[in-house]
């Protein structure tokens, strides 16, 4: 299965605040439903977020059972240098996947 | 000759009066447009569109060998950028052997069974969708022409009494929202005039993406009649119906819809 969908500006002039968006592939199960025979549906989730900008973390985000299948996570950060944003998504069941995007800074 | 013409001209009333109730063609409107300005957004970038998804690991599936063939799709159809360039547009499509339309998913289903000799993937599961996603996408903009062969006019009528038919227990017809009140609102949401200009969509509401098919039961639920099962004959005909009604129309496969 296809995990993430990232979009980093290719290139941007040093300085400029810049958007970062990312789409994770995750069901996102709350664990408050329950099957048809009564049983309660295991919690699954993505619990953490991380972006590391050349090794240093530039954002964090704790995620709960109230968010949306496929969490869509976006922020604002401003461009510096050239390098790596390197992502961290971590979850339930042992859940863990990582992405990244180059970025050039001029 | 002139109870020719008679006949002639009351046919064509007729015909005109059938017509008249339909939403005019300056008028037709895709879903896309009842939308708010943050889920069109959603839809027109294609790294927030949760659809493109399933469109990757639809392209996947189609360069992986299935069945007892060893063959993929990618092995007969090549890049499916240009060899389904416009193929969901025409879709669902006349199939000679079975004598009646069959959808894109029938369709990638015949191809599993004839061409691959793979086993028939479920409606609404994962690869079944991933794979039309991934077909349905490379029409995106392209003016949907279903309908276009002569050899599928009995069933695009039988479609369009389908939609005109009051059925379950609100007895309702599809016609009674989607031609008659589709500028209105049900419980908050917009009616929309039922064009399927994006399928499979990534609905809001599913938290996934599902076929047309899933949307035309919910909606038969929803006026309390008994839905009709996947790859029923009735679902295809409806499907065939409203494509054809939507013909010029750009598609917009994976649409993001509420």
């Amino acid at each position: 299965m296809a995990s993430a969908l990232i979009n980093v500006p290719a290139k941007a002039k040093r300085g400029d605040i810049i958007e970062v968006k990312t789409l994770m592939s995750h069901i996102m199960e709350p664990g408050y439903r329950r099957t048809a025979s009564g049983e309660t549906v295991p919690r699954d989730i993505v619990t953490s977020f991380t972006c590391r900008f050349n090794g240093t973390e530039v954002f964090r985000a704790d995620l709960f059972p109230a968010i949306a299948a496929n969490p869509f996570i976006t922020f604002f950060t401003t461009a510096t240098e050239s390098g790596k944003f390197e992502f961290e998504w971590i979850g339930d069941k042992g859940f863990a996947e990582t992405a990244s995007a180059s970025i050039v800074v001029e | 000759m002139k109870v020719a013409r008679t006949f002639a001209m009351a046919a064509l009333l007729l015909a005109a009066g059938a017509v008249a109730a339909e939403i005019p063609q300056s008028e037709r409107r895709s879903g896309f447009s009842f939308m708010a300005p943050d889920t069109q957004a959603m839809q027109n970038d294609d790294t927030n569109n949760p659809g493109m998804l399933w469109v990757l690991d639809g392209e996947a599936l189609w360069k992986r060998k299935a069945g007892s063939a060893d063959k993929a799709c990618a092995d007969c159809h090549g890049d499916a950028s240009t060899s389904m360039k416009g193929v969901a547009a025409r879709y669902p499509a006349y199939d000679k052997a079975l004598g009646r339309p069959v959808d894109l998913e029938q369709r990638i289903n015949l191809c599993r069974a004839n061409r691959q000799q793979a086993a028939p993937l479920a409606y609404e599961s994962r690869d079944l969708l991933t794979l039309t996603a991934f077909i349905a996408r490379q029409s995106r903009g392209i003016a949907i022409e279903t309908g276009a062969d002569p050899q599928l006019e009995p069933f695009i009528a039988k479609g369009r009494a389908l939609y005109s038919q009051r059925q379950g227990q609100l007895n309702l017809a599809c016609a009674n929202c989607h031609d008659d009140n589709w500028d209105k609102r049900l419980a908050g949401s917009a009616i929309t005039q039922g064009h399927p200009t994006g399928y499979p969509i990534y609905r809001l509401e599913w938290q996934s993406l599902g076929s047309l098919q899933r949307r035309l039961r919910s909606c038969i639920t929803g006026i309390r009649a008994q839905a009709y099962d996947y790859g029923a004959p009735e679902l295809v005909e409806l499907e065939l119906y409203l494509m054809s009604r939507a013909r010029g129309m750009p598609m917009e496969s994976p649409a993001v819809r509420p």
